[in-house]
């Protein structure tokens, strides 16, 4: 059991686990507070500043890196903090593309989030200079893009590349306003280090890193990966007939939400032309094109004459475990041999 | 896996040992590079540099085949030094002085010679696995595709007992399974000697128990391996074979021998989602759906048993495997073949499994259990032997090994030698991923990867074509110049249909597992022209 | 070897020069000094003495701090005084060895004052001038005095005597308690105390601590720092292993940006020597104490001078701040381990402290403030240089008394203190006393020491202009509101020079100035606003000036000022018409000229040209069009 904490946002009691942040304790039980460059799996960053939260008796500070102590009376609004969150956010929207309409985020969108809250006041806004980049996309990477005109330096990305998976692939480059996520020597990212998992593209609260034909899905469903022996829980977005994303199922303590290149974006094999998609039977050399009726009557017609040890079975490691035991037991209980194996060994 | 995944990064070290784990199980690989970040000390045994040597704090870079050496080294280190877990040895183990007599073989000097690795650096590393617990000893198939592979295994088991890392959280001897449901498939017997739960066939106990369940005599005798099942096929002993979802045109070591042998067969039925190398062979082919589009478990590495689920209707005509094999199964007159759904599957698995006994779909709704999970009430094992091994007397046995070299070694007319392994952008023969369009962008060839020294050697340079050539065969592939791997050692995939490695790997076996020694061969290498 | 033994040895040298009966020449070549053309001057100083055979002593030394006097060398021949020469240049070196070396007769139309034996007529005495006179040179004690080169010197003049006595008997609670009672504060700007921060540090267990020299010095105007390093490197090495063994670190870092290359040379030769000597490395002079030094060269990223960019940069890292709440340095620095961070000049004092005690050194100071500080003075003054005063000076003494005012009569504007985190103070202020807390009251900052003087004829909107434009560029991009509000500041800043200014403008600048300040992760992003903000409390009137007059009133933004020419005084002599770029002077021989005011880019030329008896073109605020010609 984790030691408790009780301590209050505006008035509100809130019991929260010790080592939690006040960001993240609110977050929990439902109190929205403006951020963007916390995420939950990385270590707090404390950049954008939108955050702000006032402790009583201590003064404005960050609440995605103070952890919760007992009995901390938190005000996540009042002048002081409003002057501060609001100039901040407003300086990251005078800065951003928001042809949001055009952007593969849009209501998906962290700074969304961050507006919809402050409130934007377009007198207010008015006052600043639109400052906006007009960097070259890079799509070099067959699954994302990155649009660096959208980065907002959150480092999440960053922080994804090198403390979760430790490649490093990317870093902060540039000072002032010319400061912007880069590889080395800025070279396109699929000639750097990444290994194009995606976990930078999963965590991008904004629509600098997306997936490259994003397209929403209808509904999701769980299930596991058809890869490695890992077995990661994945949630497949379906749309139509079609797989159109995959995200990690952060619930599954196999992977708990991450996923590597192929579970991420290795999917459309399954809706490739090249699938079989009937039974197929070999005359004269060549494949015809069979009824399922046609083809098992065949089988079973010629395996027949096979049972007992002249016949085998390749079962597969692929297949699903009750398709094994069905294998498994037509060969023995049918066909009456133990002439049964799979390729466990490669 | 004797522990599971989640356990890995609160490991005070981890030894992996014949296994590239950022590239074939990457998301394990996140899990051992977070433990290195929270301090673990963490030994990395390879020939090849691999990524995680770059976070290694010992990197162990032996050659290719002598794991034995390496590890019955490491244990006469600790066993010299006095750093044995000596109560669990009480405790928990026998056959102690056996196993010390056997060590004495493992002399530092005869350890180095026969590694290449400094005696410094091995102590160094046994020291470190015996002084911080709880130690994880995690292993893929750089350990087990060897002629000698089960004493490989041993020799680690032996490591984990000496030093009490067995049956506790975050420690254990992990092997991290190559394919999703490789797990659920032995689980289910699809091995040639036991059924279900690695209940034996040749128990009369047991298979009563299954004729009376199935309705029908069963064979008493163990079947043949796979590798044997060819062999058999190329002798006209079997002659008929049912392929579902295996490529062993290209998976099989010595592969020309394999697709011999299927040619010899008199009906081939492949059982697909692709008309794969295996299937063009074939007399039927089967319409498989994948696995977004049927339902079922799979069984991964940790042996949790997680609910696969159905998203998409089958393609076409496709249908799931096991509807597939139920029908023909009916033709062929088969009683208990009428199953609606997986469900029911499962239900009569837990029925015949104990160590499935307490799974039920409606269990795996809320999540993946881990077996053994002997009853409904069950909450699954994430550690295996936390009191008792699985042996006669419950006691761990430290088992006497000798050093075997491979069963090739490289000579003057082929002076290197091959080991393979994956891309981590492809997954096995490619079936699924060569038709994803970027992966193949990110990797769309056979590398041979070798030392810039031996390049140079033979005029080789970056991205020429090369001809590899075994006793068995030969392929051709690009040539990648990279001091990942040792002068000597030569390393490729077997992903590409059109650079089949396998024609060269050597047909060898490991005497009890049959697994075959992917991990040695020994070849020539040659610059092709233009 | 024992300490007494090696003293003697560089008391014997040092003696041994100052009574040599060969002539001497000390060259000060520093950077400052070598920018001026001093190895030039060295080089034919040493072949016109070669020339004549004769045989001389040529040393060289630090920054002496009177930088309008550089290139500048000390003659002193056999039992004469020793005398001062300004501005020497390698054409001067003849006559200097004929005259003052040959002839025995100091030449004193290039002589700035002389000091020693024997006054020479017509030379002030160096305790007299000006600049030098109310100073007290504490840390720049052997600046421009010894060879920085040579660890003998240093040894001589007084070094060492305190790491003898620390390592031969003081116990670290003794030190720190020394350094405690002094009332040191941290000279980099912060004002830290330094004794508390070395005790906090010592405090928390750990078996490693490190020592950081924060040798980044990047504000523009500053070189206190380098002229320390260059000058007498030795006091801050020595500074740093007492620090070392009051702490219980036994490896240091001197974090110095690349662009300095003389004070990393300086650094890696005192090194050297002082492991030569056991003043360093093992065992230092027999008492079981270690303490290793390495130079860490910066890549110049004014952010990497705040401390927990400094130490990640050190490790290899980007250097980017550690927001708040963090552990403080003297918890978990370098590597994580605990660390000793303290700037050049508060190592460099330390030996100063121990040797002559902690009451001496508090007996200068203000209540709060003790010891002295160092300035860089630069601006709109009759000297510049570096100077060294007692905390409590107050700005006009420096300005006026030591900085002698300003030139050509005109008008004191401000004085802008800190760098470009500093603040801009005016007239009515001079009287403030310089320490940390007052200027900090006052609006500025004592930061970096840097301090510049502005005349009349400087617009405050460009000065802040200028400054944001600095932090701008160098904010590390890390915190939404330093990186994008600063940029928000100096594009407003922009507008209002350009004449584009909005009556909302200062509003505005002052609410993103509050929200920058507040909000900031750190120091660079909290005081990137003070130039502004310090500017629209003190010449407010200059912003309106610009916004609602569309005028400069000093004349300096070129969208808010004309040209145009008197007719009274116009001579029509053509040269203006000649030289104008832009063909917009109108008018012929014998017609008086006019400016046509659409086409006149204000460059200036007109006025530069026109011939100084006739003083007709004439620099007005605000923005003529044609309309006003007619």
């Amino acid at each position: 059991m984790l030691d408790e904490i009780k301590f209050a946002i505006d008035g509100t009691q809130i019991k929260a686990n010790k080592g939690d942040t006040i960001l993240k304790a609110a977050l929990k039980h439902g109190i929205y507070i403006p951020h963007l460059c916390d995420h939950p799996d990385l270590e707090p960053f404390g950049g954008c500043r939108l955050c702000m939260v006032e402790i009583k008796g201590k003064g404005l500070s960050i609440s995605c890196k103070v952890p919760v102590e007992e009995g901390l009376e938190i005000i996540t609004e009042s002048p002081e903090v409003n002057k501060v969150r609001r100039i901040a956010a407003e300086l990251l929207i005078a800065s951003h593309h928001v042809d949001c309409l055009e952007c593969a985020r849009n209501t998906d969108c962290k700074l969304q989030d961050v507006a919809s809250y402050i409130g934007i006041e377009e007198g207010r806004l008015k006052r600043l200079k639109r400052v906006i980049k007009d960097l070259p996309i890079d799509d070099s990477n067959p699954f994302f893009i990155r649009d660096l005109n959208k980065c907002v330096l959150c480092g999440i990305c960053i922080r994804t590349c090198g403390e979760i998976l430790n490649v490093g692939a990317i870093d902060f480059a540039f000072r002032g306003t010319g400061t912007l996520v880069a590889t080395v020597g800025g070279k396109p990212i699929l000639q750097s280090r990444c290994v194009s998992c995606g976990e930078c593209v999963a965590r991008c609260p904004v629509g600098a890193l997306v997936p490259k034909n994003a397209e929403r899905p209808t509904r999701e469903v769980s299930t596991v990966c058809t890869y490695c022996g890992v077995g990661c829980g994945i949630k497949l977005g379906v749309r139509g007939g079609r797989i159109v994303r995959v995200r990690g199922d952060v619930n599954s303590p196999a992977n708990r939400g991450n996923l590597c290149v192929k579970g991420r974006f290795g999917y459309d094999f399954v809706n490739h032309p090249d699938r079989l998609t009937s039974p197929l039977i070999k005359r004269n050399g060549a494949f015809v094109e069979a009824t399922f009726e046609e083809a098992l009557d065949l089988v079973a017609s010629k395996l027949t004459d096979y049972k007992g040890d002249q016949f085998a079975t390749f079962a597969s490691a692929r297949i699903t475990t009750e398709d094994n035991y069905v294998v498994q037991k037509f060969t023995r209980a049918v066909m009456g041999t133990n002439n049964l194996d799979h390729c466990a060994r490669l | 896996m004797t522990n599971s995944i989640n356990e890995i990064e609160d490991a005070a070290c981890i030894l992996s040992i014949g296994s590239n784990t950022t590239v074939t199980h990457p998301v394990i690989g996140l899990r051992v590079k977070k433990a290195a970040r929270n301090g673990a000390k963490l030994i990395v045994a390879n020939p090849r540099r691999i990524e995680l040597c770059s976070v290694a704090d010992v990197w162990l870079r032996h050659r290719p085949g002598t794991d034995v050496a390496l590890l019955m080294g490491m244990a006469r280190v600790i066993m010299d030094e006095g750093l044995v877990d000596s109560s669990f040895i009480e405790e928990r183990c026998e056959n102690l002085d056996a196993f010390k007599e056997s060590l004495k073989a493992f002399d530092p000097d005869f350890v180095e010679q026969v590694t290449g690795v400094p005696q410094g650096k091995i102590a160094e590393a046994a020291r470190m696995l015996a002084g911080n617990s709880p130690a994880s000893i995690l292993y893929c198939m750089g350990i087990t595709q060897h002629s000698h592979g089960t004493d490989n295994v041993l020799a680690l088991a032996n490591l984990a007992m000496l030093t009490g890392n067995i049956g506790k959280p975050s420690s254990g001897v992990n092997p991290l399974r190559g394919q999703n449901n490789v797990q659920g498939a032995c689980d289910m017997g699809a091995l040639p000697n036991v059924y279900p739960g690695y209940q034996k066939v040749d128990s009369a106990e047991i298979r009563e128990k299954f004729e009376a369940a199935w309705g029908c005599s069963l064979s008493s005798t163990p079947g043949l391996t796979l590798t044997e099942i060819l062999g058999a096929a190329l002798e006209k002993r079997v002659k008929a074979l049912y392929v579902v979802g295996e490529n062993p045109v290209l998976s099989e070591a010595d592969a020309s021998h394999a697709k011999e042998a299927l040619e010899a067969l008199d009906f081939l039925v492949v059982q697909d989602i692709f008309l794969t190398e295996t299937a063009m062979l074939a007399d039927v082919v089967l319409p498989a759906a994948t696995f977004a589009e049927k339902d079922g478990t799979f069984t991964n590495t940790e042996r949790r048993i997680q609910r696969v689920r159905k998203a998409l209707e089958p393609r076409g005509n496709s249908r799931p495997d096991w509807w597939i094999t139920c029908e023909i199964a009916k033709k062929l007159g088969g009683k208990g073949f009428d199953y609606g759904h997986p469900a029911e599957i499962m239900g009569e698995i837990s029925s015949l499994t104990p160590s499935y006994q307490g799974i039920s779909y409606e269990r795996l709704e809320a999540g993946g259990l881990q077996w053994p999970c002997p009853s409904p009430e069950h909450p699954g094992t994430p550690v295996l032997h936390t009191e008792r091994f699985l042996t006669a007397s419950g006691k761990g046995r430290l088992m006497p090994l000798e050093y075997k070299p491979p069963a090739e070694c490289a000579d003057e007319e082929y002076p290197f030698v091959l080991t393979t392994g994956r891309s981590l952008y492809h997954y096995h023969t490619s079936t699924m991923t060569g038709r994803v369009e970027g992966l193949n962008m990110l990797r769309d060839r056979e590398l041979l990867e070798m030392n810039p020294t031996d390049a140079a050697a033979l005029g080789i340079a970056n991205g020429d074509r090369v001809q590899v050539k075994s006793r068995r065969g030969l392929v051709t592939a690009d040539a990648k110049l990279t001091k990942d791997s040792p002068p000597g050692v030569v390393f490729m995939t077997f992903h590409f249909a059109d650079s089949p490695t396998n024609v060269v790997t050597s047909p060898a076996l490991d005497p009890v597992a049959k697994t075959p020694e992917l991990k040695v061969c020994a070849v020539q290498v040659q610059k092709l022209k233009g | 070897m024992k300490f007494e033994e090696i003293a003697q040895t560089a008391k014997e040298e040092w003696d041994a020069l100052q009574a040599s009966a060969k002539p001497s020449i000390v060259v000060g070549t520093a950077t400052c000094g070598r920018a001026a053309g001093a190895m030039e001057v060295m080089e034919a100083l040493r072949n016109e003495l070669k020339e004549r055979e004769i045989e001389a002593n040529i040393m060289e030394t630090g920054c002496f701090g009177l930088c309008d006097a550089e290139p500048l060398i000390t003659i002193k021949g056999p039992g004469g005084p020793s005398v001062w020469y300004r501005n020497v240049t390698p054409e001067m070196a003849g006559k200097l060895v004929e005259e003052h070396i040959v002839k025995g007769s100091p030449v004193a139309e290039h002589a700035l004052g002389a000091a020693g034996d024997g006054q020479v007529d017509g030379l002030t005495a160096m305790s007299d001038l000006p600049m030098l006179k109310f100073q007290v040179r504490r840390i720049l004690f052997n600046c421009g005095v010894v060879d920085p080169s040579n660890i003998n010197h240093y040894i001589a003049t007084g070094g060492y005597q305190a790491l003898n006595k620390v390592v031969s008997g003081m116990s670290p609670e003794d030190i720190i308690d020394e350094i405690t009672r002094s009332g040191l504060r941290g000279l980099g700007g912060a004002g830290f105390p330094v004794g508390r921060k070395w005790d906090s540090c010592r405090r928390v267990p750990s078996d490693v601590r490190y020592v950081v020299c924060n040798a980044d010095e990047g504000d523009p105007g500053a070189f206190q720092d380098r002229s320390v390093l260059e000058g007498d490197p030795y006091s801050v090495v020595e500074g740093m292993t007492i620090a070392g063994y009051a702490i219980g670190a036994q490896k240091g870092y001197i974090y110095v940006r690349a662009e300095y290359p003389l004070a990393v040379e300086r650094l890696e030769n005192a090194t050297a020597q002082a492991k030569e000597k056991g003043l360093m490395g093992k065992n230092i002079l027999g008492s079981g104490f270690d303490f290793d030094l390495e130079i860490f060269q910066g890549a110049g990223a004014f952010v990497c001078g705040e401390s927990t960019a400094l130490v990640l940069s050190i490790e290899g890292k980007r250097g980017m701040p550690k927001p708040l709440p963090r552990p403080r340095t003297t918890e978990v620095g370098l590597w994580d381990m605990p660390t000793l961070l303290n700037n050049v000049k508060s190592y460099s004092i330390v030996p100063w402290i121990l040797t002559k005690g902690a009451d001496q050194f508090a007996s200068l100071g203000t209540e709060r403030c003790k010891g002295t500080a160092v300035f860089s003075l630069t601006g709109k003054m009759a000297n510049c240089g570096l100077i060294e005063v007692p905390m409590g000076t107050t700005l006009r003494q420096i300005i006026y008394d030591i900085g002698g005012g300003i030139p050509k009569g005109k008008a004191f504007k401000a004085v802008q203190t800190g760098g470009p985190s500093g603040g801009c103070l005016p007239a009515e202020l001079l009287d403030t006393q310089v320490d940390f807390d007052k200027l900090t009251a006052a609006g500025a900052i004592m930061g970096s020491g840097g301090m510049v003087v502005m005349d009349e004829d400087t617009c405050m909107v460009d000065v802040a202009r200028y400054f944001l434009d600095f932090t701008q560029k160098e904010s590390c991009g890390e915190c939404s509101l330093c990186r994008l509000g600063t940029l928000q500041m100096l594009q407003t800043l922009e507008a209002i020079v350009a004449g584009e200014g909005d009556p909302d403008d200062i509003d505005m600048l002052l609410e993103l100035g509050e929200a920058i300040k507040t909000g900031s992760i750190c120091g660079l992003g909290q005081s990137a606003p003070n130039p502004a903000l310090t500017t629209i409390r003190y010449f407010r009137h200059e912003y309106e000036a610009h916004i609602h007059e569309k005028k400069c009133p000093a004349r300096v933004c070129k969208d808010l000022i004309s040209y145009v020419i008197s007719a009274d005084k116009c001579k029509a002599c053509m040269i203006c018409l000649r030289e104008c770029p832009v063909d917009a002077i109108r008018g012929a021989k014998k017609e008086v000229h006019v400016i046509d005011q659409d086409k006149c880019i204000r460059c200036g030329v007109c006025m530069s040209v026109c011939p100084e008896r006739f003083g007709a073109v004439e620099c007005i605020p605000g923005r003529l069009t044609e309309a006003d010609n007619a």
